[in-house]
């Protein structure tokens, strides 16, 4: 009895190739599938911009303010508004499609294939990261043309600011989607964690306006860390060290807890 | 015939309680290898450890000379798995999904003969959450498939289907064996396993009790076959009750009824034939490979309240 085999050549050109093309064409699909979705591209995109709309509209909102240290109410929600994109999309956008993936067995479908289940995280990941960022940039774009919000003007602080919290946030999405069942409770955790967060950002009140208890408070959570700081790089300022500090914390521990946490079946 | 699977001495634990003890089988090329059991016999843990998603807690597995687990990459390549209970995005049109699955192996299949074989023609762009149950297993099948697999690993495949689609399903399975690719299915259901498959091996309780084609363990099962029939002339019940196959004679009326053992159709046939005696009205009854899986399993027997509760 012989035992026929299959001959190991292993990283030829062509496997490489075609792994790529498999790559991107799960991501053209998740992408498609996100579009279909509707709730990152609504709540995650329209949403938000349409906020932005509301508010620059408001003649109110325009007038500078001594309790913002003289800066408009508009200018003090591009922040928060920045947030308000990377929450929806990081808490309630992602954990369901991945928890959902995993309860439908799709993650393990893909496992029994050349591609594998990562691959399918990985494309999800990249879809929001580029939504945020396209998001964030027509944010910023429509508030500097159309309501004259001035731009950052600590560049660099401002990004690293945005690219810490994108992180914190994500990883903080993947622990939702690693210790949700199923995708229903996904988005029961998300929510759960996306309104809380949300007040801390200073979505119903800024964080300047906020009694000192809770302004402390905002400092340690991601969204309230984020906001303070890319409202002093928006002002020129490098952002206070403890701030970023803080991000870097829920970064780190987010990332450690989703890869501790996160199981494929 | 060469061996594609070959598992030996095959052992895994879930904590306490013995999911597979000991399991050693080998698949030939060519053939629809059928695993068989009651649930949570040990069925799906044993498929799982030859494709490579569980580890052994013990044994060895070689799959066309490759180990599922180190050789993880090139095994995908060439093997096909449809799982129980696996689903698509609700939002995933059929056609794209197989456009998707198709472009992660390197020599796919031509996914549009697969939907028509599987009676999925016109459903391409059909969303998967608007399929029905049977469709979508269809589409799970296909997606098995949809890689050019030397061998198919299919658990539980027409499970949900209505009897026209499992038929379908099992004509194209008997198809795919014929041009080459080497089947594994894992079936509680004895219909199936005696049309479709060329070898079982049944699985109770985690261990292997008996590996062979449906028809040797129906035989190996021992119980008698039941011959009928109104012979034309008077027959020598003598000479017939000499056959070694036969076991016993009764009449009914007219009508003779031979119990017997191996060919003992062949036999009692034969014999007549030669005086010149046609049988008339005959029927014969056979075990069945459910008769002989009860009486295996059942042989087996005193270790099933143990049987652990997983699949």
């Amino acid at each position: 009895m012989s035992v026929t085999s299959v001959t190991r050549t292993t990283g030829s050109r062509a496997a490489a190739a075609s792994s790529r093309s498999a790559l991107a064409r799960l991501t053209a699909t998740e992408a498609k599938l996100f579009v279909r979705e509707r709730v990152g591209l609504v709540w995650g995109v329209g949403f938000p911009l349409l906020l932005l709309i509301i508010f620059g509209s408001i003649p109110a909102f325009k007038q500078p303010s001594k309790d913002l240290g003289g800066l408009t109410t508009l200018d003090a929600y591009v922040p928060i508004l920045i947030a308000f994109v990377l929450a929806m999309l990081a808490l309630n956008a992602l954990p369901p499609v991945l928890a959902g993936y995993r309860e439908k067995g799709i993650l393990r479908r893909l496992s029994t294939t050349p591609v594998g289940a990562v691959r399918v995280l990985a494309a999800q990941l990249a879809i929001q990261l580029a939504v945020a960022v396209v998001t964030l940039v027509l944010i910023i774009a429509v508030a500097r043309i159309a309501y004259h919000v001035p731009l950052p003007r600590q560049v660099l602080g401002f990004a690293g600011t945005v690219l810490l919290a994108a992180i914190a946030l994500f990883s903080l999405g993947l622990f939702v989607a690693a210790v949700a069942v199923t995708g229903r409770a996904a988005n029961a955790a998300g929510a759960l964690l996306f309104f809380p967060m949300m007040f801390f950002a200073g979505l119903w009140l800024p964080i300047a306006l906020m009694p000192s208890v809770l302004r402390h408070i905002s400092s340690f959570t991601p969204l309230g860390a984020a906001v303070q700081s890319l409202g002093e790089t928006t002002s020129g300022a490098w952002p206070h060290p403890l701030l970023i500090i803080v991000l870097a914390a829920w970064a780190v521990a987010g990332s450690v807890a989703a890869a501790r946490l996160f199981r494929w079946e | 015939m060469a061996t594609v699977i070959e598992v030996r001495d095959l052992h895994k634990e879930y904590g306490p309680t013995v999911a597979v003890d000991d399991v050693s089988f080998t698949v030939e090329a060519g053939v629809i290898f059928g695993i068989l059991g009651p649930n949570g016999a040990g069925k799906t843990t044993t498929v799982e450890c030859v494709a490579g998603l569980r580890v052994p807690g013990a044994g060895s597995i070689s799959v066309l000379g490759l180990d599922p687990r180190r050789d993880r990459a090139q095994l995908r390549q060439v093997l096909g798995v449809q799982l129980q209970e696996s689903q698509l995005p609700d939002r995933l049109r059929v056609g794209e999904a197989l456009e998707l699955y198709s472009s992660f192996y390197r020599d796919p299949a031509p996914w549009p003969e697969l939907l028509d074989g599987l009676g999925l023609a016109g459903k391409e762009n059909t969303r998967f959450g608007k399929l029905s149950g049977g469709q979508q297993q269809r589409l799970s099948i296909a997606l098995a498939l949809v890689g050019n697999p030397r061998i198919a690993v299919l658990d539980e495949l027409t499970t949900g289907l209505d009897p026209q689609a499992r038929r379908d399903t099992w004509a194209l399975i008997s198809e795919i064996r014929d041009r080459g690719v080497t089947v594994v299915l894992v079936t509680h259901f004895m219909e199936e396993a005696e049309r479709l498959c060329d070898r079982v091996a049944v699985i109770d309780a985690g261990a292997l009790i008996a590996t062979g084609s449906p028809a040797d363990l129906a035989a190996r099962a021992g119980e008698d076959q039941v011959i009928r029939f109104r012979p034309s002339a008077e027959v020598d019940e003598a000479a017939l009750a000499a056959l070694p196959e036969v076991t016993g004679l009764f009449w009914h009326g007219d009508q003779l009824e031979v119990t017997g053992r191996g060919d003992v159709l062949g036999a009692v046939i034969s014999l007549l034939a030669r005086r010149g005696i046609i049988a008339r009205q005959l029927r014969v009854e056979q075990t069945s490979l459910e008769d002989a899986f009860v009486a295996l399993t059942a042989q087996h027997g005193n270790g099933r309240e143990s049987a652990p509760s997983r699949r």
